[in-house]
């Protein structure tokens, strides 16, 4: 069995905010604590193997855009490494790496903000291969042209400047800009959630073809459920920080096993069912800074009992299939046990 | 039953260097009291112009050039400006997509909601507080009288948008516009909002204009669609029929592009080319150059079939099964 390309082992990443001079002086004059950490990603463990399409669901604060952070090197993780064709990736203290910015490539949600607006497309898409000594200036060139053409557009676009185009055709220029690179991973951050219907639909379709072509490895970061169904192989669900369920995408969506994915799943209005009887979930998603202790979950949890007040699940294979789920229901049961330490 | 609000040919256009545009193009529909229509297109087709139209909050180089708006057979448009302004808030209310943006950040939830209720009625500020309160309960918010006190910023986005309803709801007005009220926000919060809107409409009767782009919201929730297309409404008809057999092409390439419809993997059927400018339409039919069945007899202006609650803006409409 080949090393799996991507491995994320244990990673957390945690965010300190530092108190201000005010808020100091509030502290110490009341005797409580100031500041604050966020806590993003909490022991989060997956591997990826090559050519797999890994999609990354929750909803906002679940820590997942820090992950695709953490593993395109934007962030250093506080705990643990991300660790590339069985390579640790080492970083210096910017959590920059000369590997990860070759070999990882991310794509944005918003393509008006990601692409500068005063660089002709072509530039944008050969000034990585430039920097890194892809090749000559005319090899950039040809090869910009291909790239162009690969994602759907014209050669000729390369000359022309990105207000000239619209948001469909630009996340098509921010594609063609990370696979100038020639990465091996790819993370999409939300990629098409900002596109019309009928032009994810468009998007959706180039990435299928590329995937195809390329033999591509991603990790697909998004809120929607119907969209990371069509896209990937498995599904991981993050929840305040940890991943919660991972299994692939058909066994889930088939019968998912977290009492968070089920609910998440029944909020979900799809087309076609009719006027829909809604049950929503209870509650709202509580603060990262002082997330619930036991299981993350549990306040809003139908199933919820005295022990995911205090102990926190682990991701476990449950009894049957090959995939993962991080809940007492299915570790045991919810009634208090011995803790022994 | 009539119409809780009829609106009849509305056209609002906008001044630009380059001409007139017209952003909401001859836009009839109607939606009688306690039903929900759902206005659904894509960026640019004129869904929340036409939701401003409606309320006559459309500012130069703007201006609605014709039609009509019948909120309870008054129409808005043959009022003067201060008449108008004494029927928004208290007839006709609006709901935005950003409730931040909505409510004033220096301003306790109770006392902004107290100014609105006085606005339009010469109550006390305690009678006012307590129409506040009764509002905050009615959308499903916990503890409401500990939220009158509570400042924008620390309620989260979901109860932002309940207030942002709540305000909506103060005088009992006949119709809501909502534009785009879910799209800020999460699935969680998003499906409990949605059973608060289904649960507001069939009980206290409110006629509710859901505007959105998302075909799977508006198909779960609304009574009856309007799908616009460039400025126009293309196709409208109970949603159940509209989702199950669409007639106009482009409600028909829209609904395909939804995944969840297809099997995982496999490509989508994709509607050609991208959404248009309203500077630049092509003669005739506004959808001609994407559409699959055009011809030449769609260079002109495409004709309004179709009967009574189901019609089609098209030359070749799609056969009902």
């Amino acid at each position: 069995m080949t090393a799996p390309l991507l491995e994320i082992r244990r990673v957390s990443k945690r965010f300190t905010r530092q108190a201000g001079l005010i808020e100091r002086g509030v502290a110490r004059l009341t005797g409580q604590g100031a500041g604050g950490t966020v806590h993003a990603v909490t022991d989060v463990d997956l591997a990826v193997p090559q050519g797999e399409v890994l999609g990354i669901v929750g909803e906002s604060g679940c820590g997942k855009s820090t992950l695709g952070r953490v593993v395109s090197g934007i962030y250093a993780p506080s705990e643990g490494e991300v660790v590339l064709n069985g390579q640790p990736v080492a970083r210096d203290r910017h959590g920059a790496s000369q590997k990860l910015t070759t070999k990882v490539q991310m794509i944005h949600q918003d393509p008006f903000a990601s692409l500068n607006p005063r660089m002709k497309v072509g530039e944008t898409i050969g000034e990585g291969p430039r920097v890194h000594g892809f090749g000559t200036a005319a090899e950039i060139r040809e090869r910009t042209g291909s790239l162009l053409e690969q994602v759907g557009l014209e050669a000729s676009y390369a000359d022309r400047l990105p207000h000239q185009f619209s948001g469909g055709q630009r996340q098509r220029i921010a594609i063609a800009r990370a696979l100038a690179m020639q990465p091996e991973l790819l993370v999409l951050d939300e990629a098409v959630a900002s596109l019309d219907v009928s032009i994810q639909a468009q998007v959706l379709n180039l990435f299928t073809d590329l995937r195809r072509e390329l033999g591509l490895t991603a990790l697909f970061i998004s809120h929607d459920l119907s969209v990371v169904r069509h896209v990937c192989d498995r599904v991981a669900i993050m929840y305040l920080g940890r991943v919660v369920e991972l299994a692939g995408a058909e066994d889930l969506y088939r019968a998912p096993l977290h009492p968070y994915s089920e609910a998440l799943f029944a909020s979900v209005p799809t087309l076609g069912t009719g006027r829909a009887s809604f049950h929503p979930i209870k509650g709202e998603i509580p603060s990262p800074l002082a997330p619930p202790p036991g299981c993350a979950f549990h306040p809003r949890c139908p199933m919820a009992g005295p022990r995911c007040r205090v102990e926190v699940p682990r991701l476990k294979t449950p009894v049957q299939g090959a995939r993962q789920v991080a809940c007492h229901l299915h570790d045991g049961g919810t009634q208090q046990k011995d803790i022994a330490a | 039953m009539s119409a809780a609000l009829d609106v009849r040919g509305l056209t609002t256009r906008f001044a630009t260097r380059t001409g007139h545009v017209t952003a909401v193009n001859n836009v009839s529909f109607s939606v009688e009291p306690g039903r929900i229509l759902g206005l659904v297109g894509e960026s640019g087709s004129g869904k929340s112009v036409t939701g401003f139209s409606v309320l006559g909050l459309i500012d130069a180089p703007g201006e609605i050039a014709g039609g009509q708006v019948l909120i309870e057979g008054e129409d808005m448009r043959a009022l003067t400006p201060e008449a108008q302004r004494r029927m928004r808030g208290r007839r006709v209310a609006m709901v935005f997509q950003d409730p931040m943006m909505t409510l004033n950040p220096v301003l306790r939830v109770g006392d902004q909601m107290a100014m609105a209720v006085r606005v339009h009625e010469r109550v006390s500020k305690s009678a006012a507080l307590a129409r506040a309160r009764e509002a905050l309960e009615i959308v499903g918010i916990p503890a409401p009288a500990e939220r009158l006190k509570a400042y924008p910023h620390q309620l989260s986005g979901g109860m932002r948008q309940r207030v942002a309803i709540a305000i909506a709801l103060l005088h009992r007005p006949s119709v809501i516009i909502a534009d785009e009220p879910t799209t800020a926000l999460d699935v969680s919060i998003q499906g409990q909002i949605l059973a608060e809107v289904r649960r507001l409409a069939d009980e206290t009767g409110t006629a509710i204009v859901w505007v959105s782009h998302d075909l799977a919201v508006v198909s779960s929730l609304a009574d009856d669609i309007c799908v616009m297309y460039a400025g126009r409404i293309v196709e409208s008809g109970p949603a159940a029929e509209v989702i199950a057999a669409p007639r106009h092409p482009y409600t028909q390439g829209l609904i395909q592009s939804v995944p969840s419809l297809h099997e995982p993997g496999r490509k989508l059927p994709q509607i050609p080319g991208s959404t248009p400018q309203l500077s630049r339409l092509p003669t005739g039919c506004p959808f001609r150059p994407r559409c699959p069945r055009a011809t030449e007899v769609c260079a002109s202006d495409p004709p309004d079939l179709g009967t009574g609650g189901r019609r089609v803006l098209c030359h070749h409409p799609l056969e009902t099964p």
